[in-house]
């Protein structure tokens, strides 16, 4: 224990090196969403800039604090001020970032976001004053894109660690009944409670049990435990270590998907250094428990998310379902008893195990306790992952934190393709598991997708049930032939194809899938199409009845004009169009050949941004 | 498998054997084996599926079977680069699939093969996670965000 604290206090030092530093510290945001928006980029021209002007500091590689909408993020801190958050730092806003604030010491026009240290500068706010951040309860994510990813010192001067040290002291049978206590439910969506699967584990006799966190991600639209894994990997094995211990099991997988490539660098880094300081392997911080974790990487199956399709991946074997019982906790990975948990489930407990679970309680509501995180996206100004406290009303999420939708709110899917629909009516409804299915839809891992006029929710029933029938593992019929029939039909809704009979054939085919699959892909698969129906039949019905598509997205019902007044003549179209539909001399109204068109949408978007194009052309559907 | 095998020559690579060898001989192991055979080559090949049956002393339409099942393994080679549409449901609803057809058609290639002059290979991904900068596709191993039609065909012109 004693060499714990040691290294505790050096990481303090080290920490307080970086949060008051003598000489400057540049933090960037470096998460896959971070680089993707141009964060490299942006680091090298930072250092280019420093070199430039001779000028010595710290630069720091973060992970995201969530509000991707504003990346790439640069947070500064020079000595004697709080560290300072910058938001959409591109190349050349990095350099003048740095001769502002470094070299002239002046933070006008620099429009910061915000600062994080504890006392406000010149009445700047606190980052988390950000409309985003400030409705948000950050317990899962406190650390995310404030410490580095790579540092275990970050990590440990954060209070790392603690919840293990204390669970080391307790009996396994105690730490059970604390998350017990707490009232944590799997995040992975199915809300089981955690502490009643680790007891089902723990009272098996066996001298090999395993511990296998779920990091298979695969809801498309989802990315909170890339982003958590990523940002602060320590939480994470902080939580399966205390798990391991509280159900007896001496190895651990980390079943993550390959398309992760960061979130598996970092986890790799991470365990080597929980390795060298005797967090990992045997006699964990003397304490007589030892214990050891594999990375296994996915291969790319929507289906190796259900628990028993996962076990059969990591025993190298196709990655299909089978029935329970028996439940992993009796007979799972090699035959052995085995507990698989979620990324967040696991990056929660440390959290009960330092504070307690009185403390856990104080969030979310009866029942539904703690927190969960989002990802939020689709048509919404200010998209990212967030985390509220359960029993959130849907509103608060999409209207406070997410700033609203582009044009008018239509709908938001929960729960990613197992799950459904929600119209703008339901919007108060509170966040729980409970209140999510009763709606038709469920709670899943945490992917909200929000939709407004201009997607259709047809198209979009569509795309979810052609993800689900690619991804259909083959094993049972209902969902084998079942989605496939269902995507057939949807197809010829979205086509014009089909007539107003059509929705009953769907609907019935739908209770089908979902009363007699085997195993919860297919049983949730048809929940978009069972929502859309019911929320949003009208939009079915014109499809069919009217061959009119009021999003103007399904590209069958729809047609390209070019409004002759509002054209300039510019040609940019001209010059975009693939097929040669659009033609006509300079300075003179174009022409498009409806016939030669295949919807490309290029020239309606370089109408729309061009600055010398007039917005000309528009998009009809048939009823119009 | 036969007719796949035909159209290449069986190749032992020694280092490849080194590194099978890194692995104990457990079926467990089976999907990294495929995971390092990719890596090496960039598809499955044939003689691979081949070398890691007997290694593992599973039969060869055992390790296919397994290969099959994940999208993640190719059976063809790649091309020079790599392009991934990602069709994800942010991008799916932000106009992903507009960007996938405009790839088939202009360089007509469907997804899972490769451009007849090598130079791209097409795939369709799932999610790569970066949902509130969709849509997006990666070349290489280089994430492109916030695309369109437009800017996706200044960026593919960047690689030949």
């Amino acid at each position: 224990m004693n060499n714990l604290e040691t290294i505790r206090e050096k990481s303090i030092t080290e920490w307080q090196s970086v949060r008051q530093p003598d000489e400057p510290v540049i933090f960037i945001g470096m998460a896959s969403c971070g680089i993707a928006a141009g964060a490299d980029k942006v680091k090298a021209v930072i250092k280019k800039t420093l070199e430039e002007y001779k000028l010595k500091a710290k630069i720091v590689e973060v992970g995201c604090i969530g509000t991707c909408y504003l990346e790439p993020i640069v947070d500064i801190t020079v000595k004697g001020q709080p560290r300072i958050s910058f938001g959409n730092v591109d190349e050349k806003r990095a350099e003048y970032l740095i001769k502002k604030v470094l070299i002239e010491k002046d933070l006008t026009k620099t429009k910061p976001l915000g600062h994080l240290g504890p006392e406000s500068s010149n009445g700047m706010p606190h980052l988390f004053e950000q409309s985003m951040l400030k409705h948000q309860v950050r317990i899962v994510t406190r650390n995310c894109g404030l410490i580095d990813p790579g540092s275990l010192m970050h990590y440990l001067a954060n209070d790392g660690y603690i919840g293990l040290a204390n669970a080391l002291k307790k009996k396994p049978l105690e730490i059970i009944e604390e998350i017990e206590a707490a009232g944590l439910r799997g995040r992975g969506g199915a809300g089981f409670p955690t502490g009643k699967k680790w007891k089902a584990c723990h009272n098996v006799k066996s001298d090999t049990k395993y511990l296998i966190c779920n990091a298979d991600e695969g809801d498309p639209g989802a990315f909170m435990n890339r982003l958590l894994i990523e940002s602060d990997p320590h939480a994470l094995l902080e939580g399966i270590l205390i798990a391991a211990y509280a159900i007896g099991a001496t190895q651990g997988y980390i079943y993550i998907r390959a398309e992760y490539p960061l979130a598996i660098v970092r986890l790799r880094n991470a365990l080597n250094q929980m390795k060298e300081n005797g967090l990992l392997g045997d006699n964990i911080l003397d304490s007589g428990f030892s214990f050891s974790i594999s990375i296994k990487e996915g291969a790319g199956a929507f289906v190796c998310g259900e628990e028993t399709s996962l076990i059969h991946s990591i025993e190298g074997k196709r990655g299909m379902p089978r029935t329970r019982p028996p439940y992993p906790a009796q007979s799972g990975l090699f035959g052995k008893p085995t507990v698989i948990n979620n990324v967040e489930t696991l990056g929660t407990v440390p959290h009960i195990l330092r504070n307690g679970s009185a403390w856990y309680r104080k969030f979310g509501v009866e029942g539904n306790f703690g927190t969960k995180t989002f990802s939020l996206v689709g048509k919404i100004r200010r998209s990212g992952l967030i985390e509220v406290p359960l029993g959130t009303r849907l509103r608060e999420i999409i209207f406070d934190i997410g700033g609203g939708t582009m044009k008018e709110f239509k709908a938001v899917q929960t729960g990613g393709p197992s799950g459904g629909c929600i119209p703008s009516e339901l919007l108060d409804t509170r966040v729980t598991y409970e209140t999510l299915a009763g709606i038709g839809s469920i709670m899943g891992s945490g992917g909200l997708i929000v939709m407004d006029t201009d997607t259709c929710v047809v198209d979009v029933a569509r795309y979810f049930l052609d993800f689900i029938q690619k991804e259909s593992c083959g094993k049972c019929t209902p969902c084998r032939v079942g989605t496939r029939h269902m995507v057939e039909m949807l197809e010829k809704i979205c086509n014009g194809e089909a007539g107003p009979d059509i929705l009953d054939k769907l609907e019935s085919m739908a209770r089908l899938v979902k009363s007699t699959s085997l195993c919860g892909l297919g049983q949730t698969a048809p929940n978009p199409v069972l929502t859309t129906l019911r929320y949003f039949r009208p939009e079915y019905v014109k499809h069919v009845k009217d061959y009119y598509c009021p999003a103007l997205v399904c590209n069958e019902l729809i047609e390209y004009e070019v409004i002759k007044e509002k054209c300039t003549g510019c040609q940019r179209c001209v010059s975009v169009c693939p097929t040669g539909a659009i033609t006509g001399p300079r300075s003179e109204p174009h022409n498009l050949d409806t016939s030669k068109c295949i919807k490309c949408r290029a020239c309606y978007e370089v109408c729309r941004f061009d600055a010398i194009a007039g917005n000309a052309i528009i998009i009809t559907s048939r009823k119009e | 498998m036969n007719i796949l095998k035909n159209n290449y020559m069986k190749q032992t690579e020694s280092s490849f054997l080194e590194l099978l060898e890194k692995y104990p001989p457990e079926e467990s192991n089976l999907i990294p084996l495929l995971q390092k055979a990719q890596e090496k080559d960039g598809f499955i090949s044939p003689g691979k599926v081949e070398e890691i049956a007997e290694y593992l002393k599973i039969t060869e339409s055992e390790v296919f079977g397994v290969a099959s099942f994940y999208s993640q393994f190719r059976f063809t080679p790649p091309g020079r680069h790599s392009v991934s549409v990602c069709l994800g449901t942010a991008c799916h609803v932000n106009g992903g699939e507009t960007l996938l057809k405009t790839i088939e058609r202009d360089f007509e290639v469907k997804p899972g093969e490769c451009t007849a002059d090598g130079r791209f290979d097409l795939n369709r991904v799932a999610c790569l996670g970066c949902c509130a900068i969709a849509p997006v596709i990666k070349v290489d191993n280089e994430i492109y965000s916030n695309m369109n039609v437009i800017k996706m065909n200044d960026i593919l012109g960047l690689y030949e």
